[in-house]
């Protein structure tokens, strides 16, 4: 988390007012650290099965913890693995359960979109995970083949400002159409935002209505 | 008006009314040659198309959804489903509170299913962290799960009821649900947005009198069970509004993402509680009903079942429930507080707060730094699903290993369920767009977080 982070009833930086657990905090967040092969269970077919169908570049790295799998993938190649995860008889990867956002500031690319996928075949779940900078946040959108990816993509942008090329009706969906700046980046503070009312009333954030100091 | 009378006026050789003898009697087929021109010259918009705006706020769209709706005629040629209204920025603020304070934020995301929203939570914190249940808390949290199941599918039935007009479904729903919020109440305190499941177990245990209740409540359901079925499933009213409507089928499910009764009535039995069981569900005997209709006719009909299976589970979770602790026995996650039933409500028990104030030093300081800072989750991401009331609810964890959690992500299955309302309504007439919306049974607190 950014040190210059301001929140809700002034906490800043970490909220760590009692050094509970020593006052360093690590940055265990700043890189990806992928696991060596083997991998256990059928997380080595599956990741053998698509890198046998993909572009071998498309595979970033696997990481498998807590026993669930995760392939970092191209950004480019996202559309072509999810086919691939979808459409090939041994993965067979039917339901895209979830597509969401990270933002790791401390990373060069920072905006890693996550996608759940689940094969009902197979009963397997995997992880695939794409990363993209801020100066060029663009994902090829997986609409076409996971449709229900269409709302998942429209938040993911309305709250991270990840754009994804191809989506066929990229709006915000939760924030108000005119909304400035993207809430779920970890540069977008909490509070601070008045409530407003007609005729220009408005009542000051719960933040600023109260000094706790 | 200046047809009509040609054609009263003309024999049986007319161009634009032939008639034919039938055993009903003469028969006139009034087609063909220049009506469009002559009705369209009364009627120039007669084909126009026309946008209806339904909601927010309208008593039939199941909470502040808004539908824009493309109207020609009766029939729906195009409907965009508007949400965000209820957006509430739960996942942005789970990120400044404590793991156990997320449990108070995202039990208030679906608030017909709070119970499911925390258990979800706090299986990927319990996850994250690597720590294991007790028993006596996992049974409690699949009892107050499935009776959270019957409460949430009570007023799904109880809300299609008021939309369609069936009004006393709607009071027995309510009424039936009131029993289950009672229970809720005896058992956390608060009817709704309880924070019960906390990571490591639960708030507090069951005390006997929830127990006495939930016996009570598992004689007295399956009679209003039957009740229902009697007053809708043979209610020709009833199978005209809701077969054969609001259609999806299992490609349409899966390719848009529908999980939950809506899936299982068009016919695949995919319910996590069996496909990938958690909190121990592969271990009690239930049903998983399907239906193949794919239409609101077999949703209903597969959430009526739901909750007889669900009273099923209750009743051998109750008959397994042993004596135990219910939080982990780590001091470092379990709350400190010891919580009663004061005069004021609920609170410390006063022999805990004599103790760390009076008696111990060390655990009022261990009290107050686990209330103020929290305990700290080493870091890493897992995604866990639970089978909610509307299909499967996943929450997307991530930890940077320290007290708050760093992203917390809901799947969200009315968010994802209401893409369905265009596949169900399009084509269709405008009053069976609220059969195809209520059949989706969406909460939009939960769908707009």
């Amino acid at each position: 988390m950014k040190n210059d982070d301001k929140g809700l009833f002034g906490v800043r930086g970490t909220g760590d007012t009692s050094g509970f657990g020593g006052l360093v905090r690590s940055r265990p967040l700043a890189a990806v650290v992928p696991t060596p092969p083997p991998y256990g269970g059928y997380f080595d077919e599956v990741v053998e099965t698509l890198t046998d169908l993909v572009d071998p570049e498309s595979v970033h790295a696997v990481v498998v913890d807590r026993g669930e799998l995760t392939i970092h993938v191209d950004r480019d190649h996202i559309a072509q693995v999810c086919r691939a995860m979808r459409d090939d008889e041994g993965l067979r990867f039917e339901l895209c359960n979830s597509v969401s956002g990270v933002d790791y500031p401390d990373q060069e690319a920072r905006f890693h979109v996550v996608y759940q996928l689940t094969s009902m075949t197979y009963r397997r779940t995997v992880r695939l995970e794409v990363s993209v900078s801020l100066a060029d946040p663009h994902v090829p959108s997986v609409t076409e083949v996971y449709p229900t990816a269409d709302w998942q993509e429209r938040e993911t942008y309305d709250m991270f400002g990840v754009v994804f090329d191809g989506h066929p009706n990229l709006t915000r969906i939760l924030m108000p159409d005119d909304w400035e700046g993207y809430p779920q980046r970890k540069d977008y503070p909490l509070g601070g935002i008045p409530v407003e009312y007609k005729n220009d009333a408005e009542i000051a954030p719960p933040d600023e209505r109260r000094a706790y100091k | 008006m200046s047809a009509e009378t040609t054609h009263e006026t003309t024999t049986h050789e007319d161009a634009y009314a032939q008639s034919r003898d039938t055993t009903e009697g003469k028969v006139f087929t009034v087609t063909g040659g220049d009506w469009d021109t002559v009705v369209g010259g009364h009627d120039p918009i007669s084909d126009e198309r026309l946008v209806v705006n339904m909601g927010p706020q309208h008593p039939s769209t199941h909470g502040v959804l808004r539908l824009v709706v493309e109207m020609e005629g009766e029939t729906v040629r195009e409907l965009r489903p508007v949400v965000g209204y209820l957006h509430t920025g739960i996942e942005k603020n789970t990120e400044f509170r404590t793991w156990t304070q997320g449990t108070t934020f995202v039990t208030r995301a679906d608030y017909l299913a709070p119970i499911f929203n925390e258990t979800a939570y706090c299986l990927a914190v319990e996850k994250l962290l690597g720590v294991e249940v007790p028993e006596r808390a996992t049974v409690i949290r699949v009892i107050m799960m499935e009776l959270n199941r019957i409460a949430s599918h009570l007023v799904g039935l109880a809300t299609t009821g008021m939309e369609l007009g069936a009004l006393s479904m709607m009071i027995y729903g309510f009424r039936d649900r009131e029993y289950i919020l009672d229970i809720f109440e005896l058992a956390s305190g608060l009817r709704m947005n309880m924070a019960y499941v906390r990571p490591g177990g639960l708030a507090q245990d069951l005390p006997d009198e929830a127990i006495t209740k939930i016996r009570e409540f598992l004689a007295y359901m399956p009679g209003c069970l039957k009740d229902y079925d009697r007053l809708l499933t043979g209610n020709a009213i009833w199978q005209d509004r809701t077969q054969g409507v609001a259609y999806l089928d299992v490609s349409g499910c899966l390719a848009l993402g529908v999980t939950g009764p809506v899936l299982r009535a068009a016919g695949l039995p995919w319910d996590l509680r069996k496909t990938m069981p958690y909190c121990g569900y592969e271990t009690y005997d239930f049903e998983v009903p399907t239906h193949t209709g794919a239409d609101a006719w077999g949703r209903y009909l597969c959430r009526l079942e739901e909750m007889r299976q669900s009273l099923r589970i209750v009743e051998q979770a109750l008959d397994r429930l042993e004596p135990g602790p219910t939080m982990v026995e780590d001091k470092k996650i379990a709350w400190p507080a010891q919580l009663s039933v004061g005069g004021d409500g609920m609170g410390n028990s006063l022999s805990h707060v004599r103790r760390i104030m009076g008696q111990s030093m060390e655990s009022l300081i261990h009290h107050f730094k686990l209330v103020t800072e929290g305990f700290r989750v080493p870091a890493g991401q897992v995604y866990v699903p639970i089978e909610a009331p509307r299909g499967e609810l996943g929450v997307h964890l991530v930890s940077d290993g320290g007290t708050r959690p760093y992203r917390m992500h809901m799947r969200e299955p009315s968010f994802i369920n209401l893409q369905a309302v265009p596949a169900v309504a399009e084509g269709g007439l405008l009053a069976d767009v609220i059969v195809g919306g209520a059949s989706l049974d969406p909460v939009m607190g939960g769908c707009d977080r």
